[in-house]
């Protein structure tokens, strides 16, 4: 009777982890959704604490963990910079990995507690029955995952947060050297499954690969394409959680893999087609790495016109209409408030502004959003690349903070370049374009030069995002 | 007829909600996608189910301790994901304003 009652429970708070998902679909009910969320998982946890009744040890264990977790987990919440969402989000995923490992070792461990074994008495002795096959193959899956999802999270972070240069590692013979790994993975589920899962050093050698390729998998994996990375650790730390919830039979866990899964796999999926690139070229990595080279190299310099912040300012000023286009550059120099002050100026004076978003902006998917949002930009100011790439053309000035590739109108008319294909922002067709960069020097990640910089219509202005942010604002 | 095994009918629920997830996710507008990949994270740490179960292991049997230290980790970070996750979640979506009607 507890039993069904429990799965019941669980159904219940799978299905309120569907509906925080929906709530998503607009910025209104988003909040409403993540409460259902919140609800779902005090069910789950609750429905669990119900069932497996814990003794004393048990519960200062338990209380430890959530205590010391939670803390630390709502303490990083709210003291976050929302310019470092993306390398939080990381680390999350890493730790959802690595949890996964733990429970799969746990099962491992003590089958009987998770009812994929059980102990039977045989005359006097209490024997052991082997775990079941298929929960072997469960538990070596989840394990496998989660550990590549946490090795493999720990490298974004690190590449995302500076703690490692975000360019391509590239190793001599890596995808022979992948493969090999690979295949030595499912030899050793089979033996696992062979030894009936009585060996220990199966378990731990599978554990210790799979950490292994993780890495490997993403460090040839340069900066800009970590959208997708992000995006496809989201999507593994589901499948991992999904495999283990077949182990332990539990609905509110196969349901939250699977939405967690397919979610993940449809942003990298997103971000890929942004990018026009296959995801299995991005996994490759290496972008940028071997063709970058050329493209800088053939450096000599082209005349372009640059401007001061004061020409900016009176340009913008005399404008009716201004669509400002925000990329990587505006959150790592923390531009978001200037951006959104320079706005508030300027509809003061008159002018229509509007922002523009395309997909691959940032360092993850919906970046620019969360940053505009914090700045006080209201959200139905803010637009995405197919609602607002006509209206260039009736633009007098497109102000590009921070964004390249995703305004390089050579992605239209090259097929040389590696950029070619990939869907663009036309800031070009704009009467003016102001484009704020650091110096003329670097190229955007993909190795291009952007064929913008040297156009009539485009004035450069040269220097840190924030501080030209804040002289066109004095200026105004 | 023959009793068909559980493992089919918990399939079946995957791969509906497989589907559930596709139509569900396609669904969230792009500015929110951010929030998106905080709640996900968030809720795939309902592997803490798994945590607890850990934690609760007879510490009789063989491998007993190893289980419930195991859990205890498990359930540890699982909980940082959560509080983290869920609070980050409701801190960006607070932000998400419409324009002021003048």
């Amino acid at each position: 009777m507890n039993a069904d009652l429990a799965a019941l429970l669980y159904l219940v708070s799978g299905v309120l982890f569907i509906l925080a998902l929906r709530g998503l679909s607009s910025p209104e009910t988003s909040r409403q959704g993540n409460n259902f969320g919140m609800a779902g998982m005090a069910i789950a946890i609750g429905t669990t604490l119900w069932l497996v009744s814990p003794d004393v040890t048990t519960w200062g264990i338990i209380l430890a963990a959530i205590v010391i977790g939670g803390g630390v987990g709502a303490y990083i919440a709210r003291s976050i910079k929302m310019t470092a969402m993306p390398q939080l989000v990381a680390a999350f995923h890493s730790l959802v990995g690595l949890a996964a490992v733990a429970v799969a070792a746990a099962a491992f461990y003590a089958p009987e507690s998770f009812h994929i074994a059980s102990d039977e008495n045989v005359g006097a002795y209490l024997i052991r029955t082997p775990i079941h096959m298929q929960s072997l193959i469960e538990l070596s899956l989840g394990a496998a995952i989660g550990a590549v999802t946490f090795t493999g999270s720990v490298i974004a972070f690190a590449k995302l947060n500076g703690n490692m240069s975000g360019a391509p590692i590239l190793l001599p013979a890596r995808h022979i050297i992948n493969i090999a790994i690979g295949l030595a993975i499912v030899a050793l589920i089979v033996m696992m499954i062979q030894a009936h899962g009585t060996v220990e050093w199966h378990f731990w050698a599978l554990a210790i690969l799979s950490l292994l390729i993780g890495v490997l998998l993403i460090i040839p994996i340069g900066g800009a394409d970590m959208p997708v990375v992000v995006s496809m650790l989201n999507s593994y730390s589901g499948w991992a959680a999904a495999a283990l919830g077949f182990t332990l039979e539990n609905v509110a866990l196969i349901i939250t893999g699977a939405l967690v899964g397919s979610s993940g796999a449809i942003l990298s999926y997103i971000m890929c087609k942004a990018m026009n690139r296959s995801f299995i070229s991005v996994i490759l990595g290496g972008f940028g790495a071997a063709d970058g080279a050329t493209a800088a190299s053939t450096g000599v310099q082209r005349a372009y016109k640059a401007g001061s912040a004061d020409d900016a300012a009176f340009i913008m000023r005399n404008a009716s209409k201004v669509i400002i286009v925000p990329g990587y550059g505006m959150a790592s120099a923390q531009a978001q408030h200037s951006v959104r002050e320079m706005a508030d100026m300027l509809k003061k004076e008159g002018v229509d502004v509007k922002y523009a978003i395309h997909p691959v902006a940032g360092r993850m998917p919906g970046h620019m959003n969360v940053l505009l949002a914090e700045a006080n930009v209201p959200y139905d100011e803010v637009f995405e690349l197919e609602d607002i790439n006509n209206e260039f053309s009736t633009a007098d000035v497109a102000y590009v903070i921070g964004a390249n590739d995703v305004t390089n109108p050579l992605a239209k008319t090259d097929p040389q370049s590696p950029i070619f294909g990939m869907p663009i922002l036309d800031v070009e067709k704009a009467k003016t374009v102001l484009f704020v960069k650091r110096s003329m020097g670097g190229v955007g990640y993909a190795g291009v030069d952007n064929e913008l910089f040297y156009r009539d219509n485009t004035m450069m202005l040269l220097g840190d995002a924030k501080k030209m942010t804040d002289e066109i604002v004095k200026g105004l | 007829m023959e009793a068909v095994d559980p493992f089919i009918f918990y399939l079946a629920i995957f791969v509906l909600a497989i589907f559930v997830g596709y139509y569900v996710v396609w669904s969230v507008t792009p500015a929110l996608h951010t929030p998106l990949m905080a709640v996900t994270n968030a809720i795939s740490s309902v592997i803490i189910v798994g945590a607890l179960i850990a934690a609760a292991a007879s510490a009789m049997t063989e491998g007993g301790w190893v289980a419930k230290g195991a859990g205890g980790l498990a359930a540890g970070l699982a909980a940082v994901n959560i509080f983290g996750g869920f609070l980050v979640t409701q801190r960006m979506l607070a932000m998400y304003k419409k324009k002021e009607k003048k």
